[in-house]
């Protein structure tokens, strides 16, 4: 009998309990941010999508040596470079990033020996057709240059 | 003679308008609520602090297909939603707001809200069973088991402040508790029964009032993580939407009777506050009690359907049954 | 709940918790035989999220397999990545440098937090209470950011390397953990304000969904499922690896073998993981992060290899049969989460389907870890 009530009395004042921590929660300021209207500036070594580095004369510090292809899991990089006359490194034609199979894993950055390639900060991408999202990285390296 | 008539059409046009628009934005208040209680801002793009979203949504869903499926008993599927909205509507007739301002009195007016709500709950039956799916039947199900349980502690507690009343016209329980606070019936110090056990008839009532309106956490008819959507998941459109309305209809008529019964109506707290209108402290009690139900909606998980029952047979009705025979023995001695 | 009776074949219907639900956390479809409310049979089939993981560890170099630890479990993929890495040094033969070896258990104790915490908001979402994911996924967004500023993602990590970890932790890092650990601790006490001590919530799980100690061995069960039971069996303590034998912690372990023990576990799981987190940070060494001699190419030598972690879910298991090459010749993962799902076909005969789907939550499944 004591048993019946003492639990009664208990699991109302747990309820009041629960009830309190809520109504000191409805006073807190909000934790949200209103995206569209506000945005938040991404950490440092944020993983965006690869871009190319340039050097001080605008062209990129690719060598076209081939390690961040041969390193990538997915097979998402293409890249062809050709040796211009009386040139002794090889100059970089085409850097093709297929961003549809990126997994963001870092590898061609970690493997890059000359400082060519590095994360961006963009994260609002979104499209309707697939064909966006394959980087043409040369084209954007030429593209910021302007 | 014609002026009555237009006086009676307009009194109940009012008291229809007042429910709608409550339904409609009490949906408003309580996304704002739980919003707030998350710690995140709700709607608040559509209009100044979000309040043209209950229209908007109302045109949404206005604007989607109604579909019934195939097979679907279409007469029971038509009628469920209607007898959601219906009978909450009309209870809204008999509550009267202050001294003068009530649709029409009845002097059963108890027992006409209490018929009302009966009907109410054959709503989730009808919807369920004839949305020719597993889910929609098992909550409907549940909800039968639920209602029935709930109604007699109501009821219950609802013969005690009658008795004490002495009628069931509602303005005349409400008049019977004038003065001040202590003559509430909530904590009768100097009311007619002199009954210090009534704040336990209080909390039983509004518990039952959550079970009767399927809130949390008695919610076991549309138990979103469990049921997909329980009785209503069949339901796209205006079905959704009248089904939707109709539950905060039902609160605020919850809430009122609550209100009239237990905690005085348009009666001011304290003898020399009665210079506001009565019609203000009959909303402003109204509203705490639905800023309760909002509350604990979203502080508290869903019981099971057996502690649900449990709670309801076990410690419910001995608790309201004790507390009737003590009123009724305190008004024979007293 | 009464003794089974005697059923004929048109008093039961076919429930179909179907692949697109609510309350199975990814795509899990479990077959329920129905006697009203009762459950008489059920069946699980798993499948729809296989990604052949295993296929890719015969076709991928060591260092290209990497990402493919942080996918399978997405809510605790650092004690993943642990265990691969563990692995391949192993049969490599690569020395850890000590300041690696520190990180690394700050961070899977870090991740184990954030996982339990969506569990918590999941689990109580299940059962119908809505507002505790919320604040547990604020407290959760504080780790994230923290891992974030080091790693550079938010959920599917790739940090950890052969013989280290990818980047340093700076002081900011070190800052933000210690101001951390005293703002969980608060937030504990609130959920077990809040959820805990709940009446509603302790009579929706006590005595519910018992799991014996048999059938935990039987099916090899691990984490909560068999430390609300009584198993007092967790890898860091019964086959130590890594650096935690210089950590002070305990292992929780409840007897009661119902739903409330296996809730009760992870909560002081994560009051235990905050422990070895301020311990790791007071005992964090200088030194380099990655070691000074490593192979250009990873060719472990022909062998067969195993390494066992505590992750979040259980005791995750990956073996490596090595035959000289760049490529492992069989990778195989041993999930706990398979192990700890396959209790329910056997535990949940005759429960009332609320009970049943409480039960799901309380074991903490994650269907991609399933499927693989």
């Amino acid at each position: 009998m004591v048993t019946y009530f003492s639990e009664i009395y208990h699991g109302l004042i747990s309820l009041f309990i629960g009830m309190g921590i809520t109504f000191k929660e409805f006073f807190k300021p909000t934790v949200t941010v209103s995206y569209p209207y506000e945005t938040l500036t991404m950490c440092d070594r944020y993983r965006g999508h690869v871009e190319l580095i340039e050097n001080e004369e605008g062209k990129a510090n690719c060598v076209v040596c081939g390690l961040c292809q041969r390193a990538c899991p997915s097979a998402c990089i293409t890249l062809a470079g050709e040796k211009p006359e009386g040139e002794k490194k090889k100059v970089l034609t085409k850097y093709i990033l297929d961003f549809t199979r990126c997994s963001l894993c870092g590898s061609c950055v970690e493997s890059c020996n000359f400082n060519a390639l590095e994360f961006s900060k963009e994260y609002n991408l979104a499209s309707t057709r697939k064909e966006d999202f394959i980087f043409d990285l040369l084209k954007r390296l030429e593209d910021r240059n302007i | 003679m014609s002026l009555t008539l237009l006086n009676v059409i307009v009194a109940v046009v009012i008291a229809i308008g007042f429910a709608a628009l409550n339904a409609a934005y009490l949906v408003w208040a309580e996304r704002r609520g739980a919003a707030r209680i998350q710690r995140r801002p709700g709607p608040n793009i559509n209009g100044p602090w979000g309040l043209l979203q209950p229209p908007l949504d109302g045109i949404k869903l206005m604007a989607k297909q109604l579909i019934i499926p195939g097979g679907a008993d279409k007469i029971l599927f038509i009628v469920a939603p209607v007898l959601a909205m219906f009978p909450a509507i009309m209870s809204f007739v008999t509550i009267p707001f202050s001294e003068t301002i009530v649709a029409k009195n009845m002097n059963v007016g108890v027992l006409m809200i209490f018929a009302f709500a009966s009907t109410g709950s054959m709503a989730l039956v009808f919807a369920g069973w004839s949305s020719r799916n597993k889910y929609a039947m098992m909550s409907s199900v549940r909800a039968v088991s639920q209602a029935v349980a709930y109604e007699i502690p109501m009821l219950i507690t609802t013969i005690t402040v009658v008795m004490i009343a002495g009628s069931m016209d509602l303005m005349e329980i409400v008049r019977q508790q004038s003065g001040s606070f202590l003559h509430w019936n909530i904590f009768p110090l100097l009311g007619n029964s002199h009954n210090i056990l009534m704040p336990i008839s209080f909390l039983i009532f509004f518990t039952c009032t959550l079970a009767e309106t399927n809130r949390a956490p008695f919610d076991l008819g549309e138990a979103e993580s469990e049921l997909v959507a329980g009785f209503h998941t069949e339901y796209g459109s205006m079905g959704f939407g009248l089904f939707f309305m109709g539950e905060y209809a039902n609160i605020v008529i919850g809430s009122c009777l609550t209100t009239i019964l237990f905690l005085g109506g348009w009666n001011a707290p304290l003898p020399f506050l009665s210079f506001i209108p009565g019609v203000f402290w009959f909303l402003l009690k109204l509203y705490l009690l639905i800023a309760t139900f909002i509350w604990i909606r979203w502080t508290f998980p869903r019981t099971t359907i057996y502690g649900l029952l449990n709670l309801s047979w076990k410690i419910l009705i001995p608790l309201s049954l004790f507390n009737l025979l003590f009123t009724a023995g305190l008004l024979k001695v007293f | 709940m009464n003794a089974p009776i005697e059923l004929q074949p048109d008093e039961t219907f076919i429930l179909n918790v179907g692949p697109q639900h609510p309350a199975t956390h990814g795509v899990l479809r479990v077959k329920m035989e129905m006697n009203g409310e009762y459950i008489v049979e059920a069946e699980t089939v798993i499948g729809y999220i296989h990604r052949m993981h295993e296929k890719m560890g015969e076709v991928k170099t060591y260092p290209q397999y990497l990402m493919n630890l942080s996918r399978m479990d997405y809510l605790g993929a650092l004690g993943y990545s642990h265990g691969h890495v563990l692995l391949v040094e192993k049969a490599s033969g690569i020395e850890v440098p000590e300041r690696a070896e520190y990180i690394r258990a700050i961070m899977v104790e870090l991740n184990r937090v954030s996982s339990h915490l969506f569990w918590f908001g999941a689990f109580v979402m299940d059962l119908g209470g809505f507002s505790p994911l919320m604040y547990a996924l604020q407290d959760r967004e504080h780790i994230l950011d923290m891992l974030e500023a080091v790693t550079g993602s938010r959920l599917t990590y790739c940090y950890f390397r052969f013989g280290g970890v990818y980047n340093d932790v700076d002081d900011e890092f070190i800052s933000s953990a210690r101001r951390f650990i005293p703002r969980m601790r608060k937030s504990l006490k609130k959920y077990h304000k809040l959820v805990t001590g709940n009446v509603i919530f302790r009579k929706r799980l006590e005595g519910i969904a018992p799991v014996s100690q048999e059938m935990c061995r039987k099916y090899g069960a691990s984490s909560a499922v068999a430390r609300g039971s009584g198993i007092n069996f967790d890898v860091r303590k019964n086959e130590p690896y890594s650096v935690y034998p210089e950590f002070d912690f305990d292992v929780p372990v409840f007897h009661e073998c119902d739903s409330l023990a296996r809730y009760n576990v992870r909560m002081e799981e994560i009051e235990q993981s905050l422990r070895i987190i301020e311990q790791g940070l007071d005992k964090l060494p200088d030194g380099p992060i990655m070691p000074k001699k490593k192979p250009k190419i990873i060719k472990p030598p022909a062998g067969d290899y195993y390494q066992a972690v505590e992750t979040a879910r259980g005791s995750f298991g990956i073996r490596l049969v090595s035959d000289g090459g760049k490529i492992p010749y069989r990778l195989k993962l041993r999930s706990p989460t398979y192990s700890n799902m396959h209790l329910f076909d056997e535990a949940c005969r005759g429960m009332m389907i609320m009970d049943a789907l409480a039960f799901m939550g309380s074991l903490d499944l994650v269907i991609p870890e399933i499927d693989r």
